[in-house]
């Protein structure tokens, strides 16, 4: 069974100027395990189409599976988490309890929900920040809490939003490092929005290029790097024959709205 | 408080303090040189100032005059004593912090089913806004006694009175207070498949605590207010209230500047109350120090 499967999905956005087609006839597969980057200029639909793959926007037509079933039903079985582009952690919760909110309202009692917690802030190198609370924390750090919130229903599928958009190169390419090594840990199928290139090819085992006005894809592009990729490999031949198809698919997609 | 702050606040309260004297020696001088007049005397500057401060029934009465008034009906006097401000204090403080739990409560239900019903909004929010336009001092005298009629015991129809100022500032701080959540969190819950319940307690209540405290400052100086007008229309014997129809009845300004000053100190220290309890948990729930 696939993790994702869209048929001629579209969605037309009601507006006070008139319809906007946010996302136009996507086909498109993902089979468990596998890292997904959904790369395209703004107004593309890569975020619209990862919050109907969560059930947060309503598709107009075609048709879509998560899981092998609608979105809402995987969104009430708690099968995914979704990780936004600002971290979204409560100002009043301790991270830690920023962390156990998603086990509070699933109904798991105090004990399970400290356990949980404490592994998902392992994974992401926290253990020590349990009990500082957002503001005390980098904006990094932030992120890498709201990883482990995302993470703490332990779904099979995580949804991220751009989540390293805001934070500087360095910090960017430290989390990308850790986000490959939690995702060869864990075996998570990922759903990865960007509109960097390197991050994307780093990251993915396919990459989703996709143009805007209608958001549709334009190309996908299998980026077979091997499971093992140290940062260097950027600087590989065949890394950068990966990112140069990326780039100009993105720049076809681009020259089509003149 | 720091240094920098001290020296401005020193010089605003003394030129207020020099202003009211000053207010006071021109607002008396005539009733004073009048009655001098009479006596046949005619006192040279100097005690004609001594004497405009130390008028008994005076226009305006001098700082230190009231805070005689205070010092001797508040700790000479015991509470026992019919004139003891304490004793006054308390009678109008219980009926006030009575009608600022309830009208607290009633702020809280309403703005929770405005919230949760959309339909709430548009029926209920103009009759709410109209109650507020109603002048209290005409309604009291009809809810006091109309109450009066049923037998209650005296506390209640000014704890009514009460709590009609004060659930208005509630209502309207927490209606904007539980639709404060941004879209992102209320997103983030829905991702988790959270109940509206479950959406309540964990974002809407913390998110909304901000703006209730702002309404609950407003709410329980109105509640000092509403019970000391809810005293007024049927010459209640006791309280604040109380004291100041008797002051003016009998001309004895000083007691009603005292009663006055009560009232303001009564005010003053339940708001600087709710003003550190709101500090205290702002710390709890994780705010900045500071």
């Amino acid at each position: 069974m696939a993790a994702i499967e869209a048929r001629g999905l579209s969605l037309t956005f009601t507006t006070r100027d008139g319809p906007v087609q946010a996302l136009y006839n996507i086909d498109l597969r993902v089979e468990p395990g596998e890292f997904i980057s959904l790369i395209g200029p703004s107004g593309c639909g890569k975020t619209t189409l990862l919050r109907v793959i969560a059930d947060l926007e309503h598709p107009t037509g075609g048709e879509i599976r998560v899981n092998g079933t609608t979105p809402e039903e995987a969104r009430l079985r708690r099968d995914y988490g979704y990780v936004f582009q600002a971290p979204a952690l409560f100002p009043w919760r301790t991270i830690e309890g920023n962390v156990m909110l998603p086990l509070q309202i699933m109904g798991l009692n105090k004990a399970a929900r400290r356990e949980r917690a404490r592994q998902q802030l392992a994974l992401v190198n926290l253990e020590g920040f349990a009990r500082k609370f957002p503001w005390q924390l980098s904006g990094g750090m932030q992120q890498r809490a709201s990883i482990a919130r995302a993470l703490a229903f332990e779904p099979q599928l995580l949804l991220m939003d751009e989540p390293f958009g805001a934070l500087d190169e360095i910090v960017r390419d430290h989390l990308n490092e850790q986000l490959l090594k939690l995702w060869a840990a864990t075996h998570k199928t990922v759903i990865f929005v960007t509109h960097s290139i390197p991050e994307a090819v780093f990251l993915s085992t396919r990459i989703v290029v996709m143009s805007p006005r209608p958001g549709r894809i334009h190309d996908v592009i299998d980026c077979d790097l091997g499971a093992e990729r140290p940062l260097e490999i950027r600087e590989t031949p065949a890394f950068l024959r990966i990112a140069q198809r990326v780039r100009e698919g993105l720049r076809a997609g681009h020259s089509y709205e003149s | 408080m720091k240094a920098s702050a001290a020296l401005p606040v020193a010089v605003v309260s003394a030129s207020l303090i020099a202003f009211w004297y000053v207010a006071a020696i021109g607002l008396n001088w005539q009733v004073v040189a009048d009655m001098q007049a009479r006596a046949g005397a005619a006192p040279g500057f100097g005690e004609m100032l001594s004497l405009t401060l130390s008028h008994n029934r005076p226009l305006l009465p001098a700082p230190h005059q009231i805070l005689v008034e205070l010092w001797d009906t508040t700790v000479v006097l015991p509470v026992t004593s019919r004139r003891s401000l304490v004793h006054h204090a308390w009678i109008t403080l219980s009926a006030a912090l009575t009608g600022f739990a309830m009208g607290t409560a009633l702020g809280i239900v309403l703005a929770v089913a405005i919230v949760h019903l959309r339909a709430l909004e548009r029926s209920l929010m103009p009759w709410i806004i109209a109650s507020q336009a109603v002048p209290v001092l005409a309604l009291a005298p009809i809810v006091i006694v109309a109450l009066g009629a049923l037998n209650l015991p005296d506390l209640l129809p000014k704890a009514i009175i009460s709590a009609y100022l004060c659930f208005f500032p509630v209502t309207i701080g927490m209606v904007k207070g539980l639709a404060a959540p941004d879209r992102l969190s209320l997103d983030l819950l829905r991702t988790y498949s959270a109940t509206r319940a479950q959406v309540f307690w964990a974002l809407r209540v913390p998110t909304s605590l901000p703006y209730l405290f702002a309404g609950l400052k407003v709410a329980v100086a109105a509640a000092v207010v509403g019970a000391i007008v809810a005293e007024l229309p049927t010459g209640a014997q006791a309280g604040l209230g109380a004291r100041l129809l008797a002051g003016s009845y009998f001309g004895q300004t000083i007691q009603i500047w005292s009663a006055l000053a009560a009232a303001a100190i009564v005010s003053a220290s339940l708001v600087g109350l709710l003003g550190v309890t709101e500090r205290v948990v702002a710390q709890r729930l994780g705010a900045r120090a500071g």
